[in-house]
């Protein structure tokens, strides 16, 4: 940690962080890298909101009674933790952060295809982000996070209008993102560059940004007539008009589902980073993971309709949508195959990403079996509207895609920053995140099993233990969240200089220094290897601080 | 001799210095990246729309007879009129690119003066159309009252609530399709002041090309909404 | 393309429009909206092939796009139908 202290080449050079200076630099600025930065600030801002809506959740929930909160802020709390968690977290973490740090790198480019438009998405997340938290402190949602009518359109009386203009307006600087990498990946890989050479992550953000271009317009419009219907009374939804509220859930979860793809997809690309690396082995079976990336997103659009089987759909077509949903866990499960077996006889180490990669298999694997369970009609039936799906989408929510995001913040915080975290606390965060995600979730699947349905802000008092369990694990998992920050945050000062490639990684990004120049590279990229050649590429020296 | 045809060499190597961006390697690179981001936009309208094209479809098959009634209720003249603005203004556009192509400046700016020209027709046609559903209360809300379609078409059985679905439908869909008819509009505001100025040429003209295919594709939507707003029915009732 | 051709889409494209609101106050019975929407495909096929350029096209990318757009939108149309069209079948 002495070390840091000295005066050191690699830091001094020019690079992106130090090139210019001054706030428009970074307000104005077209670069990718740059912008990434800002999205990372931002998201990291919303998470803590919607982390504390989490907190405030399981604190109420400590007790049977409703003691904490009235039953109208309950439901606001539970509505606003899920937008804010899902839009204005989840959905652009990896892909505005990862995505826009590293996908230009990865193909060898000096930046995506549309900087000026990479810029003009940040700050439609900014308007995005300032609505919502507008609305918030006028009084908030207490639709849910999916907005169900006729109760959004006729009955709330809350900041509906609002907060569905707030995810319009973030729901373009997704489709913006999305345009981007396609349009970089397409068009700006470099020479040799051929698509069977690409870093699986580039596959898995380009299937995440097909899956952003096609669904989320759907969600616009559908948020456009909700509007509509509240302000104007254009009544699609009204069912004293004779409409149809299922109409509006099948419109919703059109985009709703697949976004959970877009959730879980790019933290599987960054897996498919870090086992070849921590192994010391090419991936195996790259076409497998690269199409089963592809066949996500496009099977992800087949089954929306398993989020409304006891809506009131005709039992023929939820039998259309179990069997397809079914269908749409064999790419996630060849995944899971192919990263064991990419470990199978390498050289493992078990530095802090690679800790975050078999945290994400283990409860990518629990979250995805049990929505098996969900897409079996019969147990549905049971479990719907229970702590089963809550479990259920938070172990692929958190224990996959969070875990997947700071596997990837840890494994490429040396080339944003230039710096090691300390590996110690990175272990540690890592086993308190991994602990406190299981107790606050796993009991959650025997309450939802046991009957204790969501959204609900009192409960029976057989359901108190493991609801204390639940919250106890939450607080331990926040922990685990805070560490990281704050560590991250001690490295740019004192963290051990990184060096262009401290894990002695396969891809482009690696072929450049640590903190990258604006320009990405000194040199024009020319590709003449395949990816993952671990083969000729030396393992790394020790780089525990 | 040779001092012309320099200058106009410099001019048009400036022209392609200019506009080629920093991040790219080559201008055709450049170009093939704008194309192909505004058609991967126009896909992204594609399902925009289409939430819209889904309702309508859904409540089209429940109530028929309200959509029939609805829809003989719109001005058919005016409606066919307006297609055939949008294709004419279709047409401007497409002559537009080629006029850019060939580097006829002249002939550019009348031709996207001429689209504009023809999309706030349209757009002045369409407000004649609303002000006359206005005046009839066919305008969904408190004062929506279509007891004069009930009256003009007895045999249809019209329930006035289920008609009030489509004329929600009509106004959600005339009226997103409207708003990108004003944005195309502002951009092609933009597009002949800068064509104006001399800024688009044979050797850099893709924002009219883009900017072309943005409008053709705002045709093409109105294309679908006539026949399935204004004709669902407008056979001779016995 | 030639002038001629622009203004040869053009014509087709009014003539098309034409006969689409003149067919309408024929009495097809239920092929009033098929033709009504062949017709419509027709134009729209004319105004993306020509006007749009893509019969022109260098590369499968820019109608990979378009059709994917298109099969897309009848996923949206096509899978909501299997809920509305069988709901009263039990």
């Amino acid at each position: 940690m002495a070390t840091a202290a000295a005066v050191n080449v690699d830091t001094e050079r020019e690079n992106y962080l130090n090139s210019t200076y001054g706030i428009r630099s970074w307000l104005l600025t077209t670069d990718h890298k740059r912008i990434a930065l800002l999205y990372l600030v931002s998201i990291t801002f919303f998470f803590f909101i919607g982390g504390f809506f989490a907190l405030l959740i399981r604190l109420e929930l400590l007790t049977p009674a409703g003691d904490l909160v009235l039953s109208d802020t309950y439901n606001k709390l539970f509505s606003m933790h899920g937008q804010i968690m899902v839009f204005f977290f989840l959905v652009p973490s990896i892909p505005a952060v990862l995505g826009n740090f590293l996908i230009p790198m990865m193909v060898g480019a000096k930046d995506l295809a549309l900087p000026r438009i990479n810029l003009i998405s940040w700050y439609l997340y900014i308007i995005g982000g300032a609505l919502m938290l507008h609305a918030m402190v006028l009084g908030g949602v207490d639709t849910g996070w999916t907005f169900y009518t006729p109760f959004s359109t006729s009955f709330s009386n809350t900041h509906v209008i609002e907060a569905g203009l707030a995810i319009f307006i973030a729901g373009f600087s997704s489709i913006l993102t999305g345009l981007n990498i396609v349009v970089t990946v397409h068009r700006m890989r470099a020479p040799g560059l051929t698509w069977s050479r690409l870093p699986l992550f580039v596959w898995s953000m380009y299937a995440t940004s097909v899956i952003m271009l096609l669904g989320t317009p759907v969600l616009a419009i559908t948020l456009v007539l909700v509007v509509l219907e509240r302000s104007l009374h254009l009544g699609i939804f009204d069912p004293t008009l004779g409409g149809d509220p299922l109409l509006f859930q099948h419109l919703f979860w059109f985009y709703s589902h697949p976004a959970v793809y877009i959730m879980i997809l790019p933290s599987m690309g960054v897996v498919s980073e870090i086992i070849p690396c921590f192994s010391r082995k090419r991936a195996f079976g790259y076409s497998a993971i690269a199409l089963s990336s592809i066949g996500i997103a496009v099977l992800g659009f087949l089954v929306w309709a398993h989020h409304m089987f006891v809506a009131g759909i005709s039992l023929y077509s939820a039998l259309v949508f179990s069997l397809l949903s079914y269908l749409v866990a064999v790419p996630s499960a060849i995944k899971v195959f192919n990263w064991t077996a990419t470990m199978y006889k390498g050289s493992i180490s078990f530095d802090t990403p690679m800790l975050y990669a078999f945290g994400f298999i283990g409860l990518f694997t629990i979250g995805g079996l049990t929505g098996l369970f969900l897409a079996a009609l019969g147990i549905d039936v049971h479990v719907t509207d229970t702590y089963f799906v809550i479990a259920h989408f938070h172990y692929i929510m958190v224990g996959g895609a969070v875990m997947g995001y700071l596997g990837g913040m840890h494994f490429w915080w040396p080339k944003i920053s230039g710096r090691m975290y300390p590996e110690f606390w990175g272990k540690l965060a890592a086993l308190i995140v991994f602990i406190g995600f299981n107790l606050t979730f796993f009991p959650q699947f025997i309450l939802g099993y046991l009957g204790m349905p969501r959204r609900y802000w009192q409960y029976p008092p057989e359901f108190q233990v493991l609801n204390v369990l639940s919250t106890a694990g939450s607080t331990i998992l926040a922990v685990g969240y805070l560490l990281p920050m704050a560590y991250f945050l001690w490295s740019l000062r004192y963290g051990k200089v990184a060096g262009d490639n401290p894990w002695g990684a396969a891809g482009l990004e690696w072929k450049t220094s640590s903190p990258p120049p604006t320009f990405n590279f000194d040199y024009e990229p020319v590709v003449t290897w395949e990816a993952y050649n671990y083969h000729e590429i030396p393992a790394p020296e020790e780089v525990n601080a | 001799m040779s001092d012309t045809s320099v200058a106009v060499e410099t001019h048009e190597s400036e022209q392609e210095h200019l506009a080629l961006r920093h991040h790219f390697v080559t201008v055709e690179q450049q170009r093939n990246s704008s194309h192909l981001a505004m058609w991967l936009f126009l896909a992204t309208e594609v399902m925009f729309f289409g939430g819209m094209f889904c309702a309508y479809l859904i409540y089209r098959i429940w109530f028929y007879a309200e959509f029939a009634a609805g829809s003989r209720s719109l001005d058919i003249t005016l409606g066919t009129i307006n297609t055939a603005v949008l294709i004419c203004s279709s047409l401007t556009v497409a002559l537009g690119v080629r006029a850019a192509q060939m580097g006829k400046r002249k002939l550019l700016v009348v031709l996207l003066l001429l689209t504009l020209v023809l999309g706030l027709a349209f757009l002045g046609i369409k407000g004649v159309e609303w002000y006359a559903k206005y005046t009839e209360h066919h305008i969904p809300g408190s004062t929506f009252n279509v007891s004069d379609l009930v009256q003009d078409y007895p045999t249809l059985h019209i329930d006035p609530r289920h008609e009030q679905i489509f004329f929600s439908l009509y106004f959600a869909m005339t009226g997103m399709h409207a708003i990108h008819m004003i944005v195309g509009v502002g951009l092609f505001l933009y597009l002949t002041y800068k064509a104006w100025k001399g800024t688009y040429g044979p050797e850099y003209y893709t924002p009219i090309e883009i900017g072309g295919l943005y409008w053709h594709f705002v045709d093409i939507i109105w294309i679908y909404l006539f026949p399935l707003l204004y004709l669902i029915d407008r056979k001779p009732l016995h | 393309m030639s002038v001629g051709m622009y203004y040869g889409i053009w014509i087709t494209l009014l003539i098309l429009t034409g006969v689409t609101a003149g067919v309408s106050f024929i009495d097809l019975g239920p092929f009033n909206t098929i033709v009504a929407l062949v017709i419509a495909t027709f134009k729209a096929l004319l105004v993306v092939l020509f006007f749009m350029h893509v019969k022109y096209a260098s590369e499968k990318l820019t109608k990979t796009v378009i059709i994917a757009a298109i099969f897309w939108l009848m996923l949206l149309l096509g899978l909501s139908l299997t809920d509305y069209l069988s709901r009263n079948l039990l």
